[in-house]
């Protein structure tokens, strides 16, 4: 029986039937539904790493101590995992060692466009692209035979749409992996010089042998129709091109995409009229054919910037535009995303936004929704774990250059263990005074709530060591902390006004109150008052000043007939912000006196 | 591939376009389609306009659509059926609940929420609308919204020789079969 499953579900089955005993990731989009699908299979040890480049580093111990072994991550996560992994790609493998990077081609849920087949080139490793679920599932297996029998880590490198979309999917039985029995062998694992020199003339090696894998294995395959137009294509976009063009062009479709098969694809190119390369982002592999000496269209005619689809494709090769239904533009208003209703940051971005002086720096997370109308209270924002170390160069620049300002740096607490520690650790000792702010809402918000190392659970929901984030924070030398209810406004700019006068000296504020979307643990309920009875507006109080509403809150509306602000009281969740923002007390919560 | 049809469901992040679009695929698989879906995931998701596709047919590649392709479009909110609009093809359809959810420039009462869609996207093509929160409210459940618009999907699309109510009692939980069979009905029978 066939399954419907998106990619990141068929990946985690390919795991499952390959015999893999461990896998780790840190949650990105469009991965983190990988490992939340492979801790569901309980033959593989499955856990949320701090990061990515742990994730990594954990899997690639795994794999040397003899079992197939398995990383996930989106793609700037990668960034954070190269340091290990070009590393590794000298080392011998005794487990199968394999990892997914989820590309975000459009950019949905990332803050650049990175394509990372080029790190496959990079590294000089393996890499493997599906282009739907099936082909998900059966690369995971043969991504490890490659790995063992070429001794590579193995790339699987997807994109948004390989992850999200679903399609049918044969499953299998697991294959029980026999682990491969630990034998010291140092002149193969430890990368000093003089092993690494050695080892350097092994992945060139290596890189021969996977050239002629490419060449022979049925993942790279042809598909002879029409020879007018060949395209040479890879991932979805073997999807798109198939959807355009169907039995009138011919194909040579690529899964195993580095190193790439040049002999097929020379021969591909000579039975064709016209060639082209359709790939998404980089002209990575047009680059190297055109490098070959084979002439082909590639990025001359198919943008480099933005997801494809089958429109884009038929406007670029066949100058077939589509035609659709048009309306006009004020029949709708953009709806951007925003911080929940009850969202806990809320508040802290609220009475931020009022400091005057203050340059705030976001990180990666829900808080990046901070920066919007109508809270506006974000400057930039960089990568995961930055905002307090450019936090700290602001406050350089600004005290170098006699420029009177004011740093607020702020991440969530997955955030912080991710890499805000580092960056913590840079303000501590280099004597900052950034006020360095830890939104610390019990759980990682933006990717659909997972467990991280201070929620004291694990990704299978057992309960384990809670690191706690202000102990952390301590242990850094810090001495200027406090944690707040962000709730609560008057204690939020109190809270402020404290860090604000402390001028000469690091400081910490952590704001604590669980995720308003999060399913709370026992130790939520104890030490949190979880109580969600909705506010409500006295209609004869209310003077339509809509002061509520500058609080963002999607629970809050302006009735413009009556001139009065309204909440939805299946939305709100009594966070009481309004409450306090309210200047004529209009507002309480449903049953209570007031 | 011009058997290949496209339905686009559309709405706000937390509307409930996944259980609708998990029944019509069900339905369709066990009916011998090849089907692909997709959907966003992440920052979109909180509270921004987003968008599942469903393709089906014999054989089908694609996972998604690009302007002018979708053959009906399914949007759980009024304003974001004129957003979405230009997906449809010139001889495309809508299915629209009018409930009305203002986005935050409305919110914060930058921007008013548009008037006459119904009426400016009926001129284009045929346009069915119901208020479909409001049967889901009166048949005493309102999350049950999303599968009064399914109904209107499946009569929209004409997909009707599918036992639908045989494929809901598989997709929810027993205690929520009987309401939901009711709401497909209900909106089955509102366009």
């Amino acid at each position: 029986m066939k399954q419907l499953m998106t990619g990141n579900e068929a990946i985690a089955r390919g795991l499952y039937e390959a015999g893999v005993s461990f896998a780790s990731a840190y949650p990105g989009t469009p991965s983190t539904e990988i490992l939340e699908n492979v801790a569901k299979y309980n033959d593989i040890s499955s856990e949320w790493a701090p990061n990515e480049k742990v994730a990594m580093e954990a899997a690639i111990g795994a794999s040397i101590g003899g079992v197939r072994s398995f990383a996930a991550m989106k793609m700037v996560g990668l960034n954070v995992a190269t340091d290990p992994l070009f590393t590794f790609a000298y080392l011998a493998i005794n487990g199968g060692f394999v990892f997914v990077s989820a590309d975000d081609p459009g950019m949905h849920s990332s803050q650049n466009e990175q394509d990372n087949r080029n790190y496959a080139k990079f590294a000089k490793i393996a890499m493997l692209e599906p282009a739907d679920s099936q082909e998900a599932k059966d690369m995971v297996a043969e991504a490890y035979k490659i790995s063992e029998t070429y001794g590579t880590p193995v790339m699987l490198r997807m994109t948004t749409r390989v992850d999200h979309s679903k399609s049918l999917v044969e499953l299998g039985e697991r294959v029980p992996f026999k682990a491969v029995p630990y034998v010291k062998q140092r002149d193969k694992m430890d990368p000093v010089p003089a092993i690494s020199k050695v080892r350097r003339y092994v992945v060139e090696e290596r890189e021969q042998k996977l050239k002629e894998y490419s060449e022979q294995t049925p993942l790279n395959f042809e598909e002879m129709h029409d020879t007018k137009i060949g395209i040479i294509t890879s991932g979805v976009s073997y999807n798109y091109c198939k959807e355009v063009f169907g039995d009138e062009a011919s194909y040579l479709k690529l899964g195993f995409t580095y190193p790439l098969p040049m002999n097929k694809i020379r021969a591909f190119a000579g039975k064709v009229d016209t060639l082209y390369v359709v790939e998404e982002l980089d002209p990575f592999m047009e680059e190297q054919i055109q490098r070959a000496g084979i002439s082909c269209h590639g990025k001359d005619v198919i943008p480099n910037i933005d997801e494809l689809n089958p429109n884009i494709i038929a406007e670029s090769i066949l100058h077939k535009g589509q035609e659709g239904v048009t309306v006009s533009d004020d029949l709708f208003v953009p709806r951007p995303p925003a911080l929940c209703a009850g969202c806990p940051h809320r508040g802290f971005f609220y009475e931020l936004a009022k400091r005057k002086d203050t340059v705030m720096v976001g990180d990666i997370g829900c808080y990046a929704l901070g920066g919007a109308e109508p809270l506006n209270a974000k400057d930039m924002a960089l990568c995961m774990g930055s905002a307090f170390s450019v936090g700290h160069g602001l406050v350089r620049a600004f005290s170098d250059s006699g420029q009177q300002k004011r740093v607020v740096a702020v991440m969530g607490d997955s955030t912080f263990f991710h890499t805000g520690i580092n960056a913590l650790t840079e303000v501590s000792y280099n004597k900052s005074n950034t006020i360095c702010v830890i939104l610390d809402n019990r759980i990682t918000g933006m990717t659909g709530h997972q467990e991280n190392p201070g929620t004291g659970y694990t990704i299978k929901g057992e309960p384990t060591t809670l690191i706690d984030v202000e102990r952390v924070v301590h242990a850094l030398g810090i001495r200027n902390v406090r944690t707040v209810d962000p709730n609560n406004l008057a204690d939020m700019k109190a809270t402020l006004d404290w860090a604000y006068s402390i001028e000469k000296e690091p400081v910490v504020i952590i704001t604590k109150w669980p995720c308003v979307l999060k399913k709370y643990s026992h130790e939520d309920a104890e030490e949190f008052n979880l109580d969600k009875t909705p506010c409500i507006i006295d209609e004869e109080k209310c003077i339509g000043c809509k002061k509520c509403l500058t609080t963002g809150c999607p629970a809050l509306r302006f009735n413009l007939k009556d001139k009065k602000s309204e909440i939805v009281e299946s939305d709100c969740v009594g966070c009481k912000v309004c409450m306090q923002v309210c200047p004529v007390k209009a507002i309480s919560r449903k049953g209570y006196k007031s | 591939m011009s058997d290949v049809k496209s339905v686009l469901l559309v709405g706000v992040g937390g509307q409930g376009t996944i259980l609708a679009s998990k029944i019509l695929t069900m339905g369709l698989i066990e009916n011998g389609y090849d089907v692909k879906m997709s959907e966003v995931h992440g920052m979109s998701q909180r509270g921004g306009s987003v968008s599942t596709q469903v393709r089906f047919g014999k054989k089908v590649y694609s996972p998604i659509i690009g302007e002018g392709t979708a053959d009906l479009l399914v949007s759980f909110e009024e304003m974001e059926a004129a957003r979405y609009a230009k997906y449809l093809k010139k001889d495309g359809k809508i299915v629209v609940n009018t409930y009305r959810i203002p986005s935050m420039p409305i919110l914060s009462g930058s921007r008013t929420y548009p008037e006459h869609i119904i009426e400016s996207l009926s001129r284009e093509v045929p346009t069915m609308s119901l208020d479909a929160t409001k049967i889901a409210t009166d048949l005493g459940n309102p999350k049950s919204a999303n599968v009064v618009l399914l109904g209107a999907l499946i009569k929209a699309i004409g997909m009707t020789d599918i036992d639908w109510k045989a494929i809901i009692a598989k997709a929810v939980k027993p205690k929520f079969v009987e309401v939901n069979q009711k709401a497909f009905d209900a909106g089955f029978a509102a366009v």
